[in-house]
C-alpha cells in the first residue's frame, strides 16, 4: 500500500534530514511512527503526502506520489494534521466534512449519506451544525477525523494524533483509531498509544530507520529506546 | 478575554449571523452582490451638495436590517474601528469650502459643511450595505456567487483566502499579546521598541500557520473551485427581488423622495 524505496530529503541543500530510507506498509497495517524531536517523522508524512518532494521513490498503491499524481494519491491519503485548528477551517463541523467529498466531485446527496453514516458511527451526530470555534480541543480533534473518514481514504496518515487532549478524549480518540479497518500510519510521541493502536512500529533517528517491527517488542526494549532519546511507555514500565 | 479574542470572537460571529434564516439569507448571493454593488454606485453618484437627496438613500439598509433581523447596533459595533475613518474624509472640507449655501433659522450652512456631511453619509451608507451583504451571506456563497459572475478564480481564491487568512493572524496575535502581557504586567498595549520584531514574528508564525492551512485544503483537493459553497440556482424571486430593488434604487437617486415628503407637510 505505503512503499518508500531509497528515499532520502534535505530542506537545505547537503543537510539531509531522511537519508536513504526504504519501508514498505501493507493494506490494512496500523503502524506507528516513533522517534525524537527532528527525527523526520513529519517529514515522512508530508514526503507521502506529495506536499514535499525528496529523492527516492514513492508509491502508494502501486502508484508513485510526482505532481501529476497528487491528486490521485491524496484521494487515497487521509491526513489528520497535529494542530486541529488548521484541519477545521470552516465554520462548521458539517461544512468541514463535506470540504474534500465535494472537492473530489462527489454528489450532495452521497456527500450527505456519508457525513450522517461517519457521524453516527463516531457517535457525534450532536456536533454535525456545531461552529468550530465554540467546540472543545477534544471535539475538535474528534471532528478532524470525521472529515477526513468522511472522504473515505484507503489509508490515514496521523501527526500526534492525541497531543493535548485530557484523558478521556485521549482515550476516545484511541478507541476510534482501533476501530478504524484503514491503513494507518501514525506519528506520535505517545508511546502508550501506539502500543495501543499499533501492530508495528518504525523507529526513526537521525533520519534513519533504527529499528521496524512488532509493537510489543520495540516499544519494551529500553535500552534502544534510551538510545534513540526515548523512554518506555508508561505501561511498559516495571513489566520485564 | 483579551483584545485579540475578542476580535477572533466577533469575526466568527459574522459566520453565524450568515447562518441564520431570513427572507434575506435565503437569497441567491449574486442577487445580493450585484443589489450590492449597484446601490453602493448608485450612493456614490450622488453630487456633494445633494445632501437632501442622498438622505432618503438610508431607506434601503433599513428595510433589510428589518428584514434580515440583522441588530442595527450588531452593525454599528462591528464597524465601530472604521466608521471614524469614513467619518474624517471630508473632515476638512468646511476650511476650504465656506461659501454659504443654506440659511436655516438665520445660520448660514456652508458647502463644506453639506459636502462634509455627505461624504460622511455616503461613507456610511456604504458601509452598512457590505456589512449586510456579509451578514447574510456566506464568505464560500459569494465566492461562488463571484465565480458564478465569471470573476476569475485567482481573484476570488484571493479573497477566500483573505478572509481565512485574517481570522489565522488574529488568533496568532491573540496568542503573542496575551504571551506579551504575562511579562509585561502593568503595561498597556505593546512597547513601541518591541513593534518591530513583534510584527516580523507574527508575520513568520501566521504564514506558517496559514502554509498548513492551505496544505490541509489541498489536500482535501481544493482547486480553486468552490464545489464546497451550498449555493442554489438562481430562481425568479432572487431576479424579481434584484430588480425591484435596482428599480427603487433608480427612483430614489431620480425622484427627489426628500422633497416629495416635505412638501406633504410644508407648502
Amino acid at each position: 500500500m505505503i512503499e518508500f524505496q531509497n528515499v532520502s530529503f534535505a530542506y537545505e541543500k547537503k543537510e539531509y534530514v531522511l537519508h536513504d530510507m526504504s519501508f514498505r506498509i501493507e493494506k490494512g497495517e496500523s503502524v506507528g511512527l516513533i522517534g525524537a524531536n527532528g527525527a523526520g517523522k513529519s517529514t515522512i508524512m508530508k514526503l507521502l503526502l506529495g506536499l514535499l518532494q525528496g529523492e527516492g521513490k514513492i508509491l502508494i498503491d502501486g502508484i508513485e506520489v510526482k505532481k501529476d499524481t497528487l491528486g490521485e494519491i491524496r484521494a487515497k491519503l487521509g491526513f489528520v494534521l497535529q494542530n486541529s485548528d488548521n484541519q477545521m477551517f470552516m465554520p462548521t463541523v458539517y461544512e468541514d466534512m463535506i470540504f474534500g467529498p465535494l472537492n473530489y466531485g462527489l454528489s450532495r446527496e452521497v456527500v450527505d449519506q456519508r457525513v450522517d453514516e461517519v457521524l453516527k458511527r463516531l457517535d457525534l451526530e450532536y456536533l454535525k451544525h456545531r461552529y468550530n470555534h465554540k467546540i472543545s480541543g477534544g471535539e475538535k480533534r474528534m471532528g478532524a477525523i470525521a472529515t477526513i473518514l468522511a472522504m473515505e481514504p484507503q489509508a490515514i496518515l496521523m501527526d500526534e494524533p492525541t497531543s493535548a487532549l485530557d484523558p478521556f478524549n485521549r482515550r476516545l480518540v484511541i478507541n476510534t483509531i482501533r476501530e478504524l479497518d484503514q491503513t494507518k500510519l501514525i506519528a506520535s510521541h505517545d508511546l502508550d498509544m501506539i502500543l495501543d493502536t499499533c501492530d508495528r512500529v518504525i523507529l526513526i533517528s537521525g533520519g534513519r530507520i533504527a529499528a521496524d517491527g512488532p509493537a510489543k517488542e520495540i516499544l519494551s526494549n529500553k535500552d534502544l529506546l534510551e538510545a534513540n532519546r526515548m523512554e518506555l511507555p508508561l505501561s511498559m514500565m516495571g513489566k520485564k | 478575554m483579551n483584545k485579540m479574542q475578542k476580535a477572533l470572537h466577533e469575526l466568527s460571529e459574522m459566520d453565524e449571523l450568515a447562518a441564520r434564516q431570513s427572507p434575506i439569507h435565503s437569497l441567491h448571493p449574486a442577487a445580493k452582490l450585484i443589489t450590492t454593488i449597484v446601490y453602493i454606485l448608485i450612493t456614490l453618484s450622488f453630487d456633494k451638495y445633494d445632501l437632501s437627496g442622498l438622505v432618503p438613500m438610508v431607506l434601503w439598509p433599513v428595510i433589510m436590517f428589518q428584514v434580515s433581523g440583522v441588530d442595527v447596533h450588531t452593525c454599528f459595533y462591528k464597524l465601530r474601528i472604521v466608521l471614524p475613518l469614513v467619518m474624517a474624509v471630508g473632515l476638512f472640507n468646511p476650511f476650504f469650502d465656506k461659501e454659504i449655501m443654506v440659511t436655516i433659522g438665520g445660520v448660514g450652512i456652508s458647502g463644506g459643511v453639506i459636502s462634509m456631511i455627505t461624504l460622511m453619509l455616503k461613507g456610511v451608507f456604504c458601509l452598512m450595505m457590505s456589512f449586510l451583504l456579509m451578514a447574510t451571506t456566506k464568505i464560500d456563497s459569494l465566492c461562488a456567487a463571484l465565480r458564478k459572475l465569471h470573476v476569475p478564480a485567482m481573484l476570488v481564491s484571493l479573497l477566500q483566502l483573505t478572509y481565512r487568512y485574517v481570522g489565522v493572524m488574529t488568533e496568532e496575535l491573540a496568542v503573542m499579546t496575551e504571551a506579551y502581557s504575562l511579562r509585561a504586567p502593568g503595561q498597556k498595549g505593546i512597547h513601541v521598541s518591541a513593534w518591530g520584531s513583534f510584527l516580523g514574528q507574527l508575520l513568520l508564525r501566521s504564514m506558517d500557520r496559514a502554509q498548513e492551512l492551505f496544505s490541509s485544503m489541498m489536500l482535501r483537493g481544493y482547486h480553486e473551485h468552490f464545489h464546497y459553497a451550498d449555493i442554489r440556482p438562481f430562481n425568479i424571486k432572487d431576479a424579481l427581488f434584484m430588480g425591484l430593488c435596482i428599480a427603487f434604487f433608480f427612483l430614489l437617486r431620480y425622484a427627489d423622495i426628500a422633497q416629495l415628503i416635505g412638501g406633504l407637510f410644508v407648502r
